[in-house]
């Protein structure tokens, strides 16, 4: 028996999402091309765009297609702060939340090492909630010298929810652009680019400017995501050449990809409602039963404001590669959750920036939801977790 | 599996013997470098990768697991107190002794597996009575019997060397080709797996600081300065740059490190030729020897590829002690001395004391 488990690595390609990838390989042509060949091609491009931007609520200039999620976060925060600094030298302080994905941090670390930026770190609580009182205070203080602001949506290993429109309005409010990494909400949560601008009170380059996704946490092939830019957004670009989408992103359109994610996001945003009461439902009962059958076991994150697809649970005394090694073993994929190094399983950095120590944050494992998940597959899980606890637990720790 | 040839083979060689193998790759560094260099086989993410690659062609599941705090513990931290007490430490003999065959092999136990099966070359065999003995493989130049002698019975109960009898490495490198695995002609590792240039002296020095010190003769006689201790080894002659020359007009061999008063002892060649090993830290492997009170013949080997010698040993009050046939040259404090019968490895100890043909007493 086979059960797939970890939906928020990737998630399967939706059907309707391989036949718009497969109708378009057919189409010969550059989308950027003038003759009839390449606007056929084009159009394919600009139909993705506009359904993107119908499901993320901005306007179809505003959708930038990059190569996938990592990209998409490298272009906003190297792309705002370089703008920023160009514009005003001492703007050169990146207000980062601790427990962001390493597709984040690795580019914050890299902007302090070669370009000198200033790193605002800002705490997590214990349930990896975005300490906003310690972000109001640092805007407050560093506000004139802050780049901009960055932050998850939903953290990617324990699932929290952040206050978005509450930051957002504290960007606005300081005059400092923020960029939401929304790769792990799409699909899970509503997003409404041009109404968190809106109601979060955002000018120009100040409040909500930029928000990444990635296609194939959605449904689509993989390769894909997209960076949404505000059209008052002050971002310079990270890839040179033909001019492409606003000169932001040069390179030829991969028209295919684009719309096989454009298909996804509107399939996803079609089952929204139905899909999120059956994923609540299913996360909810399997919390419940992971918790009577081991007791030990502690939920991380926000029990309540988390996101539909993800269940993170430490298990005491276990290391999370012996729990990954025994349910492999028995046909069931999940995650530790955390990033790995050549396949080993550090700790988690979510955990430990959560206030764990390093033991705690090697025994986690997250099991995510998606669209092709039953409760058969989470039926083989629950079978095979007591055991699989049991004998991590002889196993021990090497932490 | 290391991402050699080697373990490559041997895990192809238990999947056609029918068992359920899984392939585990021992990530020994939590930083590791990128790219493979110079003539290391491992611990690179490089080579992960190619173990990584060696397990899908043999359509086996494969999986990174984490061993970098207790090799960082009981073989690096080991291997630099050891240098600083003067001893001569061997990391691979240590971290098959911590790691290889006693943290993962306890480990792969609790999580279900029968045995660990590794690319040494080695043969465990049984004996009449059935009880395990470990041989040295059929192949003399590729033997490496000397590093597992620290194995005890249980641990050869639980492990496999698929490679014990082939009689020679290039047919390994043919067998591996043959079978797609693309580390084929994967160059073989030397030296020590975490000093990765090779620089043994200038990693130990980073890490324990050099200061001058004496060099002196067997009666205490300053010769000359040192820089520092680390990286002299047993039976050096160059690089010691002692202006006067020996009474005698014979060159001079370090003798002796002595990390506690920063000295390193010289004198002639005679003075290395040692005629007695003794040590109280000493396993069996496998089966013991009846009746070690009483002389019984061996052979003594005190390096991994040093030939063996002609002996005699028997304990002592707790003490094992070993007297070569012919005496054994530049012997040091820490390395480990393993007794075979024939090519059956009876136990192991670490030399803590020597006896030299001039009758010189060195203790560590």
């Amino acid at each position: 028996m086979v059960a797939y488990l970890d939906h928020a690595a990737s998630t399967p390609v939706r059907p309707e999402a391989t036949k718009a990838f497969t109708d378009a390989l057919v189409h010969a042509g550059n989308p950027s091309s003038v003759h009839r060949h390449g606007q056929a091609a084009r159009a394919l491009v600009e139909d993705a765009r506009e359904y993107l931007a119908t499901v993320v609520g901005c306007q179809p200039i505003e959708v930038i297609f990059t190569s996938g999620g990592t990209e998409s976060i490298n272009l906003a925060l190297v792309g705002l702060f370089r703008a920023a600094v160009e514009k005003d030298a001492k703007r050169n302080r990146i207000v980062v939340p601790e427990a962001e994905h390493h597709a984040t941090l690795d580019t914050v670390l890299w902007l302090q090492e070669h370009e000198g930026a200033v790193l605002e770190w800002i705490p997590v609580d214990k349930q990896g909630r975005i300490d906003v009182v310690e972000l109001q205070d640092t805007l407050e203080r560093a506000g004139t010298a802050v780049a901009l602001v960055t932050m998850l949506w939903a953290n990617n290993e324990v699932g929290t929810i952040q206050p978005v429109t509450e930051i957002a309005a504290l960007a606005a409010e300081h005059q400092v652009p923020l960029h939401i990494d929304a790769v792990s909400a799409f699909g899970h949560i509503p997003i409404n680019f041009a109404q968190i601008r809106t109601e979060s009170g955002a000018t120009g380059n100040a409040g909500l400017v930029a928000l990444s996704i990635s296609g194939h946490k959605f449904g689509s092939v993989p390769g894909v995501g997209a960076l949404v830019v505000s059209r008052e957004a002050l971002l310079e670009p990270l890839i040179h050449g033909g001019g492409q989408q606003r000169g932001l992103r040069s390179g030829t359109l991969d028209a295919p990809a684009i719309s096989s994610m454009a298909i996804a996001a509107l399939v996803t945003d079609k089952a929204f409602e139905q899909e999120h009461a059956r994923l609540l439902s299913l996360r909810d009962a399997t919390i419940g039963k992971i918790q009577a059958l081991v007791p030990s076991a502690v939920l991380s994150g926000d029990p309540q404001n988390r996101l539909d697809n993800n269940v993170n649970f430490t298990f005491p005394g276990c290391q999370s590669d012996s729990l990954l090694f025994l349910l492999d073993a028995m046909g069931v994929s999940v995650s530790t959750g955390s990033a790995c190094q050549a396949g080993v399983a550090q700790p988690s950095h979510v955990l430990l920036a959560m206030g764990h120590d390093e033991r705690e944050a090697s025994s986690a494992l997250r099991i995510s939801l998606g669209h092709t998940t039953t409760q058969e597959e989470l039926d083989e899980f629950l079978d095979a977790l007591p055991d699989a606890v049991e004998r991590a637990l002889q196993a021990g720790t090497t932490v | 599996m290391s991402g050699g040839v080697d373990s490559a083979v041997a895990a192809a060689r238990a999947v056609e013997a029918g068992h359920d193998v899984v392939g585990v790759h021992l990530a020994l560094s939590r930083m590791p470098g990128t790219l493979r260099t110079g003539a290391r086989g491992c611990c690179t993410i490089e080579d992960s990768m190619d173990a990584q690659r060696a397990a899908t062609m043999l359509g086996i599941p494969y999986y990174v697991w984490d061993f970098s705090e207790r090799f960082k513990s009981d073989v690096v931290d080991d291997f630099i107190a050891e240098y600083q007490a003067g001893r001569t430490p061997n990391p691979c003999m240590r971290c098959n002794e911590k790691i290889k065959f006693a943290a993962l092999m306890e480990k792969a136990i609790a999580l279900g597996f029968d045995a660990v099966c590794t690319g040494h070359y080695a043969n465990v065999v049984p004996d009449v009575n059935g009880n395990l003995e470990l041989h040295r493989a059929s192949a003399w130049a590729k033997d490496q019997s000397y590093v597992l002698g620290v194995l005890t019975s249980d641990q050869l109960a639980h492990a496999m060397f698929p490679l014990g009898d082939t009689p020679s490495k290039d047919l390994i490198r043919a067998e591996a080709a043959e079978r797609g695995l693309s580390v084929a002609q994967k160059p073989d590792s030397h030296d020590i797996c975490f000093i990765p240039d090779g620089d043994t002296r200038g990693w130990l020095a980073d890490r324990v600081g050099i200061t001058e010190g004496d060099i002196v003769d067997t009666e205490g006689n300053k010769l000359g300065t040192h820089e520092g201790t680390p990286g002299f080894t047993i039976g050096q002659r160059k690089g010691l740059h002692i202006g006067t020359p020996a009474p005698d007009g014979l060159p001079r061999f370090v003798l002796e490190i002595r990390p506690k008063t920063n000295t390193v002892v010289v004198g002639p060649k005679e003075a290395l030729d040692i005629i007695e090993i003794a040590g109280t830290s000493f396993t069996w492997c496998g089966e013991p020897q009846e009746n070690p009170e009483n002389e019984f013949d061996v052979e003594v080997q005190i390096r991994a590829h040093a030939d063996p010698v002609p002996a005699v040993a028997l304990l002592v009050g707790g003490e094992l002690v070993v007297r070569p046939a012919n005496p054994l040259n530049s012997v040091a404090a820490g390395q480990t001395a393993v007794i075979y019968v024939g090519t059956r490895v009876l136990g192991q100890f670490t030399i803590a004391r020597t006896v030299s043909d001039l009758n010189v007493v060195a203790t560590a």
